[in-house]
């Protein structure tokens, strides 16, 4: 059975292992063949930076990681506009160049489209 | 319906793990089935049986334990043996001196989380 399944990312990235750990259950959940798709809000867009050097504190860049998803059939990616816009970000600032941008709007319709959402 | 848990936190540093308890227990006693309760990142600390809290606290760790043994309880193997959580085949593998996963848990993949939510109504992640 296939069910729509929605990873919603909303910690920055270092603080703690929660937001990889959320990557590699859309990683097992791709392996299973589920309708799987990953929305970054709040905090969580910082994750999607294109400038970062983790490096210095002993960490893997997490971005490098985000942009090898569609390799294994995740192309359901999504940010927040709100998000990135009161954190003054921009898109031209981040790492996936096929980023689906949702409004406030466009979010709760995609949350209300799944059967289950993993919050992380 | 049925349910299936998630939990993140661990025991005792976060309101999450009394929280999913109480969760759990409550939706047995209105009589749904509870498929799964997979623990991740930190919740793999709730399979330990070295700990030993105050006596004068509810022993969260007694009371997930006799959950365990009646339901299928699952420790996330990768988050687990990062964290020091190993069954003794584990501890013999890693060739460590001790074990301490309690034996009503089983030591499994993420593909049981993603397996409880296929087969569940409803998922809920707790911490």
């Amino acid at each position: 059975m296939n069910k729509n399944l929605l990873i919603v990312s909303r910690q920055p990235p270092y603080g703690s292992s929660l937001p990889r750990e959320a990557l590699d259950v859309a990683l097992a959940a791709a392996v299973y063949d589920q309708n799987i798709g990953i929305l970054f809000m709040d905090d969580g867009v910082f994750q999607l930076l294109n400038k970062q050097n983790p490096d210095t504190i002993s960490q893997k860049n997490i971005a490098s990681t985000l942009s090898a998803l569609p390799l294994y059939g995740i192309e359901n990616i999504y940010v927040h506009k709100q998000s990135l816009e009161s954190r003054n970000l921009t898109i031209e600032e981040l790492a996936l160049d096929e980023i689906k941008i949702l409004s406030t709007e466009d979010v709760a319709q995609l949350l209300d489209q799944q059967d289950h959402l993993l919050s992380f | 319906m049925i349910f299936s848990l998630a939990v993140y936190a661990a025991p005792y540093s976060s309101q999450a793990s009394n929280t999913a308890y109480q969760f759990a227990t409550a939706l047995l006693e209105q009589g749904h089935a509870l498929h799964r309760i997979f623990f991740y990142h930190d919740g793999v600390h709730h399979a330990t049986t070295l700990a030993s809290p105050p006596q004068d606290e509810l022993n969260l760790y007694q009371a997930w334990n006799e959950l365990a043994s009646k339901h299928d309880l699952v420790i996330c193997i990768a988050a687990a043996l990062k964290r020091g959580i190993l069954n003794s085949e584990e501890a013999k593998r890693y060739d460590k001196s001790a074990h301490n996963l309690s034996d009503n848990y089983s030591l499994s993949g993420l593909g049981q989380l993603v397996d409880a939510t296929i087969v569940s109504d409803r998922f809920i992640t707790f911490g």
